[in-house]
C-alpha cells in the first residue's frame, strides 16, 4: 500500500443494504432484479443504483423496497412497474413495491464497478465528495465548463470538454 | 398535546408544506418551453419537478395520518382557494425571468435553512422527507443564487429587471418567519419548525448576496400575510384553474 492510497469508506446505510442482500434467503429474487435497470440510464441496475433496498416475501407475496433518487424523478414510476414486470415473468404474480424515504439516497452507495459503467456509457460519474475533480468520460480531460446545473434528467448537470469538445452528462453526488 | 390533536395538527401541517411546494412547482413549471434557453428550460423544469416531488411526499403523508381514503390528488385537485395554505410569495405569477429567479432565490435560502431544521423534527416521515429535500435545495440555492449575481452585477436592463423584481417581492419576504398558534405548538412539541428562528441567518445571507450583486436591499416598508389562513392574492384562482382544470371537467379520471 503506498501513501496516496486511499481507504474507501462505505457509508453505513450502504453497508447495510449489502448485508441485507448477502444474508438474504431469496438470492434468486435478488439475481432476477439484476436484469431491471435505471430506465433513464440502462447502463445501471437498479441494484447499482442504490435504488433498489430490499426483498422480503410475506406469505406467497413479494415484497420489493425501494427509495426514490430524487423526490420528483418520474422514472421511479417506471422502475415499480418494471420491477413488478421482471417478478410477474419469472411466476411471481404476487407482488408489491413500496417507497421507503429514509435513509435519503445518496450517490456515496454508488460502487467503483458502477461508476466505471456510467463512465463507459459517456456519463461522468458522481464526485465522491464536493472537492473530486471532474474529467470529461470521453477523453479523461479535467479542462471542462459547466453548462448547466441540470440536465436531461433531474440527477445529471450538463457539462463541456474543453479539449475534445464532447458535450456531456454528469451524474451530481447527492 | 393528545395523542389525536398531535396527529391533526401534523395533518395540516403537512399540507401547509405540501402547498407550498406545489404552488411554487407549479410556477416553475409554467417555463416548460418558455425558458430563455434550452438548457434553463432543463433547468427550470428540473427544479419544477423537485418541489412537485415534494409536495406529493407531503400530501401522501398527509393523506395517510388522515386515514379517510384521501390521497394525494385530493389534496391538490380538489381544494379550492381559500383551503390552500401556501405563502403568498410562492403564488405570484412567474413574471420575466429575472422575477423568477430573485423569488426562487429568497425562497430557496428559506427553504434550504428551513428544510435543515425539520430534519431534526420529532416526526420521523417529515424529517425523512427534509433529509431529501436538504440535498435538492443545496443545487437549487447554488444556481438560484447564481443568477441573481449574473442578473443584478449584469447589463444596466438585467440589473433594472432585478431590482424591480426584488422590490415587487420583498413585502412577501416577512410571512416566511410568521407563527401561528398550530405551528407553534408543533415547533414547542418538536415537530414542526420555528420559522422565526431562521429569520437573522436569512437576512446576513441575502443581504451579503444583493450586495454582491450590486443590488440595493429593499427599505422593507410594507408586507402582506395570509396564505397560511387561506387569504390569498387574486393569482391563485387563476393558476388553479389551470392545474386543476381536468379534474374538475372530468372527476376521478385516471391518467
Amino acid at each position: 500500500m503506498t501513501a496516496t492510497s486511499r481507504i474507501p469508506l462505505l457509508p453505513a446505510e450502504e453497508h447495510e443494504r449489502r448485508q441485507r442482500r448477502s444474508n438474504s434467503p431469496l438470492q434468486p429474487l435478488w439475481a432476477l432484479l439484476d436484469a431491471v435497470k435505471d430506465p433513464e440510464i440502462p447502463a445501471l441496475s437498479l441494484w447499482e443504483l442504490g435504488v433498489l433496498q430490499d426483498i422480503t416475501r410475506q406469505g406467497e407475496e413479494v415484497v420489493v423496497t425501494i427509495t426514490p433518487t430524487y423526490s420528483g424523478c418520474p422514472a421511479m414510476t417506471v422502475m415499480a412497474e418494471d420491477i413488478l414486470q421482471a417478478l410477474a415473468d419469472a411466476g411471481y404474480p404476487d407482488s408489491r413495491v413500496v417507497t421507503r424515504l429514509a435513509p435519503a439516497w445518496s450517490t456515496s452507495w454508488m460502487s467503483p464497478e458502477a461508476r466505471d459503467k456510467l463512465r463507459t456509457y459517456g456519463i461522468a460519474p458522481p464526485g465522491e465528495c464536493d472537492a473530486a475533480v471532474l474529467s470529461c468520460p470521453h477523453c479523461g480531460s479535467e479542462n471542462v465548463l459547466t453548462v448547466s446545473e441540470f440536465g436531461s434528467t433531474a440527477c445529471k448537470a450538463l457539462y463541456q470538454c474543453k479539449d475534445c469538445a464532447e458535450p456531456f452528462d454528469y451524474f451530481k453526488p447527492i | 398535546m393528545s395523542d389525536i390533536r398531535s396527529r391533526e395538527a401534523t395533518r395540516q401541517y403537512a399540507i401547509r408544506l405540501g402547498d407550498d411546494a406545489l404552488v411554487l412547482g407549479h410556477r416553475l413549471s409554467e417555463w416548460c418551453s418558455n425558458g430563455p434557453f434550452l438548457e434553463e428550460d432543463l433547468a427550470l423544469t428540473n427544479v419544477a419537478l423537485d418541489f412537485i416531488g415534494r409536495a406529493r411526499m407531503f400530501y401522501s403523508y398527509a393523506a395517510e395520518l388522515a386515514a379517510d381514503g384521501s390521497s394525494e390528488d385530493t389534496y391538490a385537485y380538489t381544494r379550492d382557494c381559500r383551503e390552500f395554505s401556501n405563502l403568498l410569495i410562492h403564488e405570484l405569477p412567474r413574471g420575466d425571468f429575472a422575477f423568477s429567479m430573485a423569488r426562487q432565490y429568497l425562497v430557496d435560502v428559506h427553504g434550504l435553512a428551513y428544510m435543515e431544521a425539520l430534519r431534526q423534527s420529532a416526526d420521523e416521515t417529515l424529517a425523512a422527507i427534509a433529509e431529501k429535500a436538504v440535498k435538492e435545495s443545496r443545487y437549487h440555492l447554488r444556481r438560484s443564487r447564481d443568477w441573481v449575481l449574473r442578473l443584478g452585477d449584469g447589463t444596466p436592463e438585467s440589473h433594472q429587471r432585478m431590482q424591480r423584481a426584488l422590490d415587487e417581492l420583498w413585502g412577501y419576504t416577512p410571512e416566511l418567519f410568521a407563527m401561528d398558534a398550530l405551528e407553534q405548538e408543533l415547533a414547542d412539541a418538536g415537530i414542526a419548525v420555528d420559522a422565526a428562528s431562521l429569520r437573522s441567518g436569512w437576512d446576513r445571507d441575502v443581504t451579503a448576496t444583493l450586495a454582491e450583486a450590486t443590488l440595493q436591499k429593499p427599505a422593507g416598508d410594507w408586507e402582506v400575510t395570509g396564505g397560511r389562513q387561506g387569504l390569498h392574492t387574486e393569482s391563485l384562482g387563476h393558476m388553479l384553474s389551470d392545474l386543476q382544470f381536468m379534474q374538475r371537467a372530468y372527476p376521478g379520471l385516471q391518467w
